[in-house]
This record gives C-alpha cells, sequence and structure tokens, in this order.
C-alpha cells in the first residue's frame, strides 16, 4: 500500500507527487510589473520616513518605491542593495509586519502597509534577473582579509570589502556558501535556489574568494589568522543546538529541528525526505515554525507546536503564528517537556503545563509523537574566541571583539535580534570599519 | 428629493446634466444608452457641410495623463469633427429626438466662416427637431488649421458674427461654444453675447501636449513617428474652466449670459461648484468616456441629495450662488489671521507637512524625535500648503483667530474690522478711508 498522512512512523511521500511541488512554491507570489506599481502607488513619501527607522540596514524605502512608482525598478534596486547586499534574501525573509511595514504610516492609518517586502523584491529580481551586477571595485589596497562564515555576515562583510578594494576570503564550514540563507530558512520562502543564485550574483563584484569546507578549530586557527592576514571578521553563527536536557533524548525520532529544515533545502526532490505521522515541535521561534509548517507541508497528519510559554513570548511573529494556523499546525503554549516515552523510539512526548514564570503546575498531558524536532534555540560553539558577553561574541561599536584586528557580526556576536537583515548590517558596517582602520594604518 | 429639471435658455431637460459635443455622442446608437444611462441632454458630435466627411487619422486619437492607481486625471484627443456624413447624422438625430421628447438635443455645428455656409446647416439641422445649436468655436486642433474651431473663437469680431447670421437664419437657441485657448475669455463672451447669442458654453478643449515618448522622441499619442499638439481635457482642466465660468459671470457685460459649464466634471460635486459660480447646467465628456454613461446616476443622487440638505428645491437655486463671493484679489480681508492647526488624534506622522513647510515655505511645523508634528503659531501665514500635502482629510485645518487675539507671528492684535489692500499703508495708491 502507498504510503499516506495515515501511515504510522517516519517515512517519505506521503502525498500524491503533484502536492509537493504546489505546497513548496513561493509563499508569496512575486508582484507583476502592474501590482507593484499599483503598490507602489500607495508610498506616500514620508519624511524621515518610519520605515527606514524601522529596518536594521536602513534602506530608503520611499526613494526605492519612487523609483519603482517612475518605472525604474533597476535604480530601485541599486538603492536598495547600496544599504544592504542581499535585498533579495531579505525581501523573502524579513519579518517585514514587524520591521518596516508595522512602521509604515499606512499600518498606521488603514492598518494595510505598502507592501514594502514585496516591492522590494520586485526591485532586486528585476535586476538580478537581468544578470546585473551594479557595484564595481575599488582601486585594489593590497589589504587582505580573513571572513570567518559565509552567511548573511560573512557575505555582506565580503562584499563591502572588495568593494572598497581590499582583497577577501571566506571561509565556511559547510559544503556550500550562504549559511542560514541555504541551510536555515524553509523552502517556500526561498525556492528555485534563491540563495545559491544570490550568492553567485554577489560574487560578481570580484574579489572575494569562497573556501568551504574550513571549520574554525578544525585546521583553522584564529591565531593563524589573524597573522596571515590584515584583519578577520568572524560570522560563524550559532553553530549548536540547545538539548532538552531529558533522559531520553537519544531516542530514535528525535532530532533538532535545523537539521530537518537543512535537509529539505538540499533534498533534490523534496517528497524523498521522510517526515512523521505525528509530528511534535518543540520551541516558539522562526526555526520552531518553519519545521512545523513544513512538517504539515510534507504530509504529517498531526502537527503540534509546543512552547514553554505564552504566545506573545513567541519569538516567531504574528505572522508566522498564523501561517502555522492556518497550515493546520496547533499550537499548544504553556507547556514544557518532561519525559520521552517510547521503547528505542520515541512515541510519545509529556508535557507539563507551566505558568508565565515557567512554575509547574502538576498537570501533565501526553502527545502522540513518532517525530520529534527541537527548536528551543541555538547556541555559540567554539574555543579560542574573543571575550564572550552572555553566550555570545561581545563586540563595541561596528563589531569590534575583544580581541585587536577582530571584528565580529551576525548571530555569533551579543546585540540585535538574530535576523539575516540584522546580520547584513552588522556585516556591512564591521566592513566599514575595517576598512577604516586598515586605511588610517596605511 | 430635490426637482433637478433644468430650463436652460428655454431648453428643458429632467435634469442639468448633458453630455458635451464628442466622441460619446457622435451616433444613435450611444446617444439612446446616454438617454437610457439617464443623462438629461446630448449635445451631439458638430456637423460639418455636406459633401465628403472629414478624414481622421487611423492612428492613436487620445494621450492621458494620470494619478494615483492609473486613475485618469487628463485627457487630450486629436480626433476631428464627426467623420460620418450629415445626412446619416441628422437621420440619426431626428430618430433619437423623436423617441426622447423630454431630453434635450442640440446640434454642434462647424462650417466656414461665411453666411451662406451657416445659413444652409442651420436650415438642415432644424428639420431634425434638435432643441438648438452649440457654435463648435473651440476645438484647438486640427479644425483650427482650416480656419474654424478655435481659429474663430480666438477673434472675437468672428464669434460676434457667426452668432448673429445664426440668430438671423434661425430661430433655434444659439449656444456658442468658446475656445480657453485666449487669454481674456469675456472678449468672446462679450461678442457672442452682441452677436445675439443666447448663451455660452465653456472651456473647449486646451492646447496640449500630453506627453512625450522617450524611445522615439516624439509628443503623445504619435502618429508614425510624429505627435501634433490636442485638445486638452478632464479633471486636469476643471480649475481653469471654474475660472473662466467665473470671469464670465461676474462680468458686468456678460453677467446675465447664460453659461453651460464644461470642464473636468467628474462628479456632482463638480456639477455643483460650476453652477455656484454661474452655469446654468453642465456638460460632460471625460469622465463618461473613462466610467462609462453610468455615473450619471451618482451625479444625480449626489446633487439631489446636496440639494435637499441646502434646503434647494429648484437648480436654478444653485446658479451663481458662489458668484458674489468671487472677488479680485485687492478685495481680500487682510485683517483675517488664520493658523493651521494639525488634530493629533488623527495625524498618521507621514511628515510631508514637515517637509512641504520645512523646505518650501515658512518653517512653521516642528517635528519631535518621537515624530510629533506641531505648528508654530509665531512662525505661521497659515498659507495652507500642510492642509494640501496632508493625505488625511481634515487631520489639518486652518482656523481663523478670534479679533481681539494676538497674532504671535506679527505681534498685532486681530482685528474685528474688515480692511483690504485698496486701503492698506503700505499700497502706494492707498486711498485713506474716511
Amino acid at each position: 500500500m502507498k504510503d499516506t498522512a495515515l501511515t504510522p512512523g517516519i517515512t517519505a511521500g506521503r502525498l500524491p507527487p503533484e502536492d509537493y511541488a504546489e505546497n513548496f512554491s513561493d509563499l508569496h507570489a512575486p508582484l507583476d510589473r502592474h501590482e507593484a506599481l499599483v503598490a507602489a502607488d500607495r508610498c506616500y513619501f514620508c519624511h524621515d520616513a518610519p520605515c527606514i527607522t524601522a529596518c536594521p540596514t536602513a534602506i530608503d524605502i520611499p526613494l526605492f518605491i519612487r523609483q519603482i512608482a517612475t518605472g525604474t525598478p533597476e535604480a530601485a534596486a541599486r538603492t536598495i542593495l547600496t544599504q544592504n547586499i542581499m535585498g533579495g534574501m531579505c525581501a523573502r525573509v524579513c519579518p517585514t509586519e514587524t520591521l518596516c511595514e508595522e512602521a509604515c504610516v499606512r499600518e498606521v492609518a488603514e492598518g494595510k502597509p505598502v507592501l514594502i517586502g514585496q516591492l522590494q523584491r520586485y526591485a532586486t529580481d528585476t535586476l538580478m534577473e537581468a544578470g546585473v551586477h551594479p557595484f564595481t571595485r575599488a582601486a585594489l589596497t593590497g589589504k587582505r582579509i580573513a571572513v570567518i562564515g559565509a552567511g548573511p555576515a560573512g557575505l555582506a562583510c565580503a562584499h563591502r570589502l572588495a568593494m572598497h578594494g581590499h582583497d577577501v576570503t571566506v571561509f565556511d564550514a559547510r559544503k556550500k556558501p550562504g549559511g542560514l540563507n541555504e541551510y536555515g530558512i524553509a523552502s517556500y520562502k526561498t525556492p528555485n535556489d534563491f540563495a545559491a543564485r544570490e550568492v553567485a550574483w554577489l560574487l560578481k563584484i570580484g574579489g572575494i574568494d569562497i573556501q568551504t569546507g574550513q571549520r574554525l578549530g578544525d585546521g583553522l586557527e584564529l591565531l593563524q589568522l589573524k597573522a596571515d592576514f590584515d584583519a578577520v571578521f568572524l560570522g560563524i553563527g550559532l553553530g549548536g543546538v540547545n538539548a532538552l536536557n531529558l533522559e531520553g533524548e537519544d531516542k530514535d525520532g528525535l532530532r533538532d529541528a535545523v537539521d530537518f529544515i537543512a535537509d529539505l533545502r538540499q533534498a533534490s526532490d523534496v517528497a524523498a525526505v521522510p517526515v512523521g505521522r505525528d509530528v511534535v515541535v518543540i520551541g516558539g521561534g522562526m526555526t520552531a515554525v518553519d519545521a512545523a509548517v513544513q512538517a504539515k507541508l510534507l504530509g504529517a497528519l498531526n502537527v503540534t507546536l509546543v512552547y514553554r510559554r505564552g504566545r506573545d513570548r513567541m519569538n516567531a511573529s504574528p505572522f508566522e503564528q498564523d501561517l502555522a494556523a492556518s497550515s493546520g499546525v496547533r499550537i499548544i503554549t504553556g507547556a514544557t517537556p518532561r519525559g520521552i516515552i517510547g521503547n528505542g523510539a520515541v512515541r510519545e512526548i509529556e508535557f507539563e503545563y507551566t505558568d508565565d514564570d515557567l512554575t509547574p503546575t502538576g498537570q501533565t498531558f501526553r502527545l502522540a509523537a513518532d517525530q520529534v524536532f527541537k527548536a528551543i534555540g541555538q547556541s555559540l560553539q567554539g574555543e579560542g574566541l574573543p571575550k564572550l558577553e552572555g553566550r555570545k561574541i561581545a563586540v563595541t561599536g561596528a563589531g569590534r571583539t575583544s580581541v585587536d584586528g577582530v571584528w565580529a557580526g551576525g548571530d555569533c556576536a551579543a546585540g540585535g535580534d538574530d535576523l539575516t537583515v540584522t546580520a547584513v548590517a552588522e556585516g556591512r558596517d564591521a566592513a566599514m570599519d575595517i576598512h577604516a582602520s586598515l586605511t588610517n594604518a596605511g | 428629493m430635490a426637482d433637478l429639471t433644468s430650463d436652460f435658455i428655454g431648453i428643458k431637460s429632467p435634469n442639468p446634466f448633458w453630455l458635451a459635443s464628442a466622441p460619446p455622442t457622435d451616433k444613435e446608437y450611444n446617444v439612446r444608452r446616454a438617454f437610457d444611462a439617464g443623462w438629461g441632454g446630448v449635445v451631439w458630435k458638430t456637423l460639418g457641410e455636406a459633401g465628403p466627411p472629414v478624414v481622421n487619422v487611423n492612428g492613436p486619437r487620445y494621450g492621458a495623463i494620470y494619478g494615483a492607481d492609473r486613475r485618469l486625471l487628463g485627457l487630450n484627443n486629436i480626433e476631428l469633427i464627426t467623420d460620418r456624413p450629415l445626412e446619416v447624422n441628422l437621420e440619426e438625430m431626428k430618430r433619437v429626438k423623436r423617441d426622447y421628447p423630454d431630453r434635450a438635443l442640440i446640434a454642434s455645428l462647424m462650417v466656414p466662416v461665411n453666411e451662406e455656409a451657416w445659413r444652409e446647416i442651420l436650415r438642415r439641422v432644424e428639420d431634425t427637431g434638435c432643441d438648438g445649436v452649440e457654435l463648435n468655436f473651440g476645438c484647438p486642433h486640427g479644425m483650427s488649421e482650416r480656419g474654424m474651431g478655435s481659429a474663430v473663437g480666438q477673434v472675437p469680431e468672428y464669434v460676434g458674427q457667426v452668432a448673429h447670421w445664426c440668430k438671423k437664419h434661425s430661430d433655434l437657441p444659439v449656444i456658442v461654444k468658446l475656445t480657453p485657448n485666449i487669454s481674456d475669455i469675456r472678449k468672446p463672451a462679450q461678442a457672442a453675447m452682441e452677436g445675439g447669442a443666447d448663451a455660452v458654453s465653456l472651456i473647449n478643449t486646451i492646447n496640449s501636449i500630453t506627453s512625450v515618448d522617450l524611445d522615439l522622441f516624439a509628443p503623445q499619442p504619435t502618429i508614425d513617428g510624429k505627435g501634433a499638439h490636442g485638445g486638452y481635457c478632464g479633471p486636469a482642466v476643471k480649475p481653469i474652466a471654474l475660472n473662466m465660468v467665473a470671469e464670465i459671470a461676474r462680468d458686468q457685460a456678460t453677467r446675465d449670459l447664460p453659461i453651460s459649464g464644461i470642464g473636468g466634471i467628474t462628479t456632482w460635486r463638480d456639477a455643483a461648484e460650476f453652477m455656484t459660480l454661474g452655469a446654468g447646467n453642465v456638460q460632460v465628456c471625460t469622465a463618461a468616456m473613462t466610467y462609462g454613461f453610468k455615473i450619471v446616476e451618482e451625479m444625480i443622487s449626489g446633487l439631489s441629495q446636496w440639494m435637499d440638505e441646502k434646503g434647494m428645491t429648484s437648480t436654478a437655486e444653485i446658479v451663481g450662488r458662489a458668484v458674489p463671493n468671487t472677488v479680485n484679489w485687492k478685495d481680500l480681508n487682510l485683517n483675517y489671521v488664520a493658523k493651521a492647526v494639525i488634530n493629533q488624534d488623527e495625524c498618521i506622522k507621514c511628515g510631508r507637512c514637515y517637509a512641504a513647510c520645512e523646505d518650501t515655505s515658512h518653517q512653521a511645523i516642528s517635528m519631535s524625535p518621537d515624530r510629533v508634528f506641531e505648528v508654530i503659531d509665531a512662525e505661521c501665514v497659515a498659507c495652507n500648503l500642510c492642509v494640501n500635502v496632508c493625505p488625511v482629510e481634515n487631520c489639518i485645518t486652518m482656523e481663523a483667530m478670534a479679533a481681539g487675539t494676538t497674532d504671535p507671528r506679527t505681534g498685532k492684535v486681530v482685528e474685528a474690522d474688515y480692511a483690504n489692500w485698496t486701503t492698506h499703508p503700505n499700497n502706494p495708491g492707498a486711498c485713506a478711508a474716511e
């Protein structure tokens, strides 16, 4: 018998083959030219616009929308990319509803913001589809910079440094560059291999050498890099995944949500990715939602997302929560995992209801689970890193670490939200600071 | 509900909304649809002399400018008068008038400036049973190159002469349609009146080039790589038309001359505005071309409601109501002092008022770090630009200062008395008030 949603256990091919393409297509279809013009018309071209302030990369949004409205989306793209070289990805994955679009005065006035994210995608797609890279390098400086981590922070840093005439070597532990853009974002947010295409486009600036399969602490040492290069930027992200710290966590069927998401992104055929019948996701952030929604899209019968605090404390935005709910994901809040039940493989998870301050209530319940995804946060990994602040690398100013000549940005650095757009901003700003310090010194 | 029945120079129609002589009124099919939709009258597309009809271009005839969301704000055309045989038009007009006896049907005419040509066309038109004629002295493109249309309308002597011939050779009411492509609209209006015309209608279209094709380097609409100026109409021309209507309504010589108002009328509100400035009825074209004939339903219901709210029972009560309040600048009260007031509850914090005032006006709006915008009364000259650029209606208003209070900008006490420039001390020609 063919596998269906009802088939117990973890299996692939629960859906008719044709459903996969539909389920994993673009979450938001791109705007066509007419839609873009209609959407652009709604922008009021505010003075010192609140949307710019709300954007971590401070893109001049009213200007780029006016450029779209006047028939020059290529100029609009340049406005965007000047501030945010990954404007294409950010247009797809930014939680705009809590950033620019939340600040839009038309959100205030009518509850319907200008579609800033989708307009940004329209502009950047137009330029990228034309194969145009609008930036060129300054005269070569002869300076060499090592960037560790080819995620949004590292690539943004590398691009900005290359633009200023420096030569950059980017090291990444994985097989492909892109970081979380390539491995850590739901497939329906970035279909058609966009992350890889964006990296290829970004590298057109020249002067950036990408070395994959190079992990810091595993043949690649910070001290040596410091000696070999004029400056080092750490954009290593958060490589570790937090554990539940429960007995039986090694049972079959328990996985890190980030691995499941990466599998989906790297699968040549998502239909071949196995998924449980009864899936439980533990966590309340974007990663938890991405895993839960995609489990549902793969044909899981029951997907339950369990978060220990209330909905208002979830890191996933209200939009993401609604997306999960409308995809058929059940969201349970105020419950903490207490036990993993199963003989070899997980069969059930026991939770205990907790108060707002996480005080146990003594009331427990069990959820059937043949697959459990842990998404309770990631952590910095590595030895010999610069001084930490809390659990991340401490930085001052534009990413300066406790070690002279070493900068850091993105998720691995303290401060700022763990967002693609924030990582891009930090990488870019660190690059400017590196450039300033290298050119002043020279 | 208010009675919208209209009597314009003796021509009765169930409402004051006529369709102007233009493409929508070129043939029986369209006009029947217009009357079925509820239009009170139609000025048939301009007829020329008997014989081979004019020809139109076979490329685009219209150009347009747009507002937000491609809302059509202005339309430009290079279409000529009717390109169908005179006989066909006359037969159709006759049939339509027979079937819609309660509607106004006006024949628009344009023939060369000689008495015989006008006598002949009038003779033939009278046979249709139409209610009146409109002399097209306005069309600014094509026909004007042949000495007709605006080429006549720009020479008051010709206007008067032709009006005179028409009154001499016909008993039909004569409306003279004026071109705005002239420096003083009162002159042709006076000439029409002196020639015996019963009314004027205005404005016809304005000489215009709507846009240039930046690939072809040619004006649009573009015919095989070339463009000619056309006639501009639609909502964008309304302010120009309103002023010209008011000029005629205010002029001592023409104050009693009936006016049929034309120019960008799109809603009941536009129609009411034209009528308050002296138009006895209105003619519509671009709005119908943009949205179809159905818009007349909104015009009828809107005007009725407004008249009810104002306690008016006849459209005649609207006509000219705003004319006494239309004055010259020198008659404005310089003792009137207003200040902009921003309603913080309505403000959406876009900052456009700030940008406009700070960059281009009087630096009279402050902006706080948390985007609260407030008027600085000591700087505000009440120019109204903030009101005009604010996207939220009634968020910013102009509030008059009470007499006896002190204007913080000038330090002067606001006076209750009216005083204008003619008596102002700064005016070298001021006459002392006695």
